[in-house]
């Protein structure tokens, strides 16, 4: 089993870098620009994956951790403190060095939030966000949580787009880069950012990132805690009996995934130096469901593969005007004939027609 | 606040309640017959609204509104064949998203249809500036035309549930759908007319809202948000709460606009629906007891 999962992930970092040597052949490297973004998305959506398929919680608000993340983290690297210079706050976080300095654009002198600690506040608010949410929100089941928490989307999206902070509907634009490492010797400053120079960086950067937390979700599922969460997908009366602190772990699983979803959002957003309120909207939500649904929701795998290999067809325009409508005719056709996810269909075909065969 | 700004809140949040009463009375004929909260039902009242603007080039108005009725009704029952018929005791997971797929696809139909410009049926009598004084204070005559659709509606569905056989029958089946089934009745024609009717209602009540609040191809999922926190407000299922849960909503919802931006109005709608849920969410007129024995 251990082996196994090694294995996997090891498949797909061959797999990552096998793509990355396919562009350079075909000379389309333009293309690791949508995939790295595709892989954020799959960080959401794996996060998702383990709420809805181990968990059994369906959330219809994903989308809002996710800009609670891209737009904390924007806002707090671009918003100028300049005027708060002598706010004993402000002294505090730069003894600590977590402010910078740098010249925008009219060459002023503009002081912002290191990307850093901008990326942990961020976080952590999704995570306290979810947290505060998740105590009365998981009491509810079926539709009641459906709604509440499609309510709880639609309230972030109603606050950024009505408050003039967030830059209402235009969202936030010139996000500065997130530098990882500063330059060192010969090597340039490794960096997330969406220049066409760090492209190949960043690519690698993102889909560390995702195989890193695969491999996190993973051992998380295959452990105590994991069984736990399964058997309270099956039946929560039963888990509960068997001594599984059921409200506890549905609390925990839900702020993980939300993590997941702001740690994508903060590193989207610096990637492509800007966020806007669409990334909030519920269809968003909806899509991030849908893509967890066509995966398999029992299955993190089918789920990462799906749902990164859609959302880079989406990016790329393929589906052209007609996006929305292809996510929501996916989402019924799966949900009507193969709701263990496309993936486990495939399989069962294939092991009918094996079978068939040797039989005859 | 004078006195005549209070009844015009008060005139403002009765309308827009009633509106709300009826999209919460489509997701309550739904959930009784089949268990289901179709998150489609806003899309209804949009297609309703967008049927009738699209056909008043043909026919006069009354037409219009009664023929986009029919098709919408129509509309209903395909999407029930098609999607929701022949599945075997599917999970509420399972429904919530495939209702949640087909709220999608009508809208990008619509949308494909009818592009993203505002419309909005005429004015039913008069025009946007016509109003007669009640007392001091002054109503459109489209407020009446939403308040009595909305009253004859409630009455014509008791007078059918409770008098009709067929309605006799879909009351049978929302109680005990086994039960039913073992009396004889069809359940799953019961079904189809339950979305059927959802649908009519839906659809009506587009018509009647159009003028006043105009229809949009997305302008369905905030409806289905309200109409869903009202039926939660009054309680699942109980029809006649669901109007007074309705006025309740639009109500708050009017004053609400002297205290907080209008930007903020539909998040006021969700925090309420956010707070009964966690308080009481069996709501404010429906029994815990009977509550807990519903299947959610």
């Amino acid at each position: 089993m251990q082996n196994r999962k090694i294995l996997a992930l090891g498949a797909l970092c061959l797999l990552v870098v096998c793509i990355h040597l396919l562009t350079v052949i075909t000379g389309s490297l333009f293309y690791l620009t949508q995939l790295t973004m595709a892989a954020y998305y799959g960080l959401v959506i794996i996060g998702l994956g383990t709420l809805m398929g181990y968990a059994g919680q369906i959330s219809l608000g994903h989308a809002g951790f996710f800009a609670i993340g891209g737009y904390l983290a924007a806002s707090l690297t671009t918003c100028n403190l300049v005027p708060f210079q002598g706010n004993w706050l402000l002294r505090g976080l730069d003894t600590f060095g977590l402010l910078t300095t740098a010249q925008n654009l009219a060459g002023e002198h503009v002081l912002t939030m290191e990307p850093w600690a901008a990326c942990g506040c961020a976080v952590a608010a999704a995570a306290l966000i979810a947290l505060v949410i998740g105590i009365p929100v998981l009491k509810l089941k079926g539709h009641y949580l459906a709604m509440a928490t499609l309510g709880f989307g639609t309230i972030i999206y109603r606050i950024l787009l009505a408050s003039p902070y967030f830059g209402e509907a235009d969202g936030i634009s010139e996000v500065p880069g997130f530098t990882l490492l500063p330059a060192m010797g010969t090597m340039g400053p490794i960096m997330i950012s969406g220049d066409p120079a760090h492209r190949l960086v960043n690519y690698y950067l993102a889909w560390g990132v995702l195989i890193l937390g695969m491999g996190l979700l993973l051992n998380l599922i295959g452990s105590r805690v994991g069984r736990a969460l399964r058997s309270l997908h099956s039946s929560e009366e039963a888990a509960e009996a068997a001594g599984i602190d059921t409200a506890r772990f549905k609390l925990h699983v839900f702020v993980l995934s939300a993590v997941y979803a702001a740690v994508a959002g903060v590193l989207l957003t610096h990637f492509n130096g800007g966020i806007g309120p669409s990334e909030a909207s519920v269809m968003k939500s909806v899509r991030y469901v849908a893509l967890v649904a066509v995966g398999g929701m029992t299955h993190l795998w089918g789920t990462l593969l799906m749902g990164v290999t859609l959302t880079f067809l989406s990016l790329r325009g393929v589906f052209g005007t007609y996006d929305d409508a292809v996510f929501g005719l996916i989402l019924i056709l799966v949900m009507l004939f193969a709701p263990e996810g496309i993936l486990s269909l495939r399989l069962k075909w294939l092991i009918k027609t094996i079978c068939s065969g040797v039989r005859s | 606040m004078s006195l005549d700004l209070f009844f015009q809140y008060l005139f403002a949040g009765i309308t827009y309640g009633a509106i709300y009463a009826i999209v919460a009375i489509g997701f309550n004929i739904i959930y009784n017959a089949t268990g289901i909260i179709n998150f489609a039902q806003g899309e209804f009242v949009m297609l309703g609204g967008m049927i009738s603007i699209s056909l008043l080039r043909f026919m006069p108005l009354a037409y219009a509104i009664a023929a986009a009725v029919v098709i919408t009704m129509a509309i209903g029952a395909l999407i029930e064949i098609l999607f929701i018929r022949w599945l075997e005791s599917p999970s509420v997971l399972r429904m919530i998203i495939i209702t949640i797929g087909i709220s999608i696809l009508l809208r990008e139909l619509a949308l494909h249809i009818w592009g993203e410009s505002i419309r909005s049926l005429p004015y039913f009598y008069g025009n946007e500036v016509t109003t007669f004084a009640l007392g001091s204070v002054h109503v459109s005559p489209q407020v009446l035309w939403v308040i009595v659709a909305c009253a004859v509606m409630v009455s014509g569905l008791s007078v059918f549930f409770k008098g009709t056989p067929i309605g006799r029958e879909m009351r049978a089946c929302a109680a005990n759908r086994t039960a039913a089934l073992l009396c004889g009745i069809n359940t799953r024609n019961m079904v189809t007319l339950s979305f059927m009717l959802s649908a009519g209602i839906g659809a009506l009540a587009g018509c009647v809202m159009s003028p006043i609040t105009y229809t949009q191809y997305d302008s369905g999922t905030s409806l289905a948000i309200k109409g869903f926190t009202v039926a939660i407000l009054g309680g699942l299922g109980n029809s006649m709460a669901a109007v007074m849960a309705g006025i309740l909503l639009g109500i708050i919802e009017a004053f609400s606009v002297s205290v907080v931006p209008l930007a903020f109005q539909d998040a006021i709608a969700i925090t309420i629906l956010l707070i009964i849920l966690f308080v009481k969410p069996h709501g404010l007129f429906g029994s815990s007891a009977a509550a807990r024995l519903k299947a959610f």
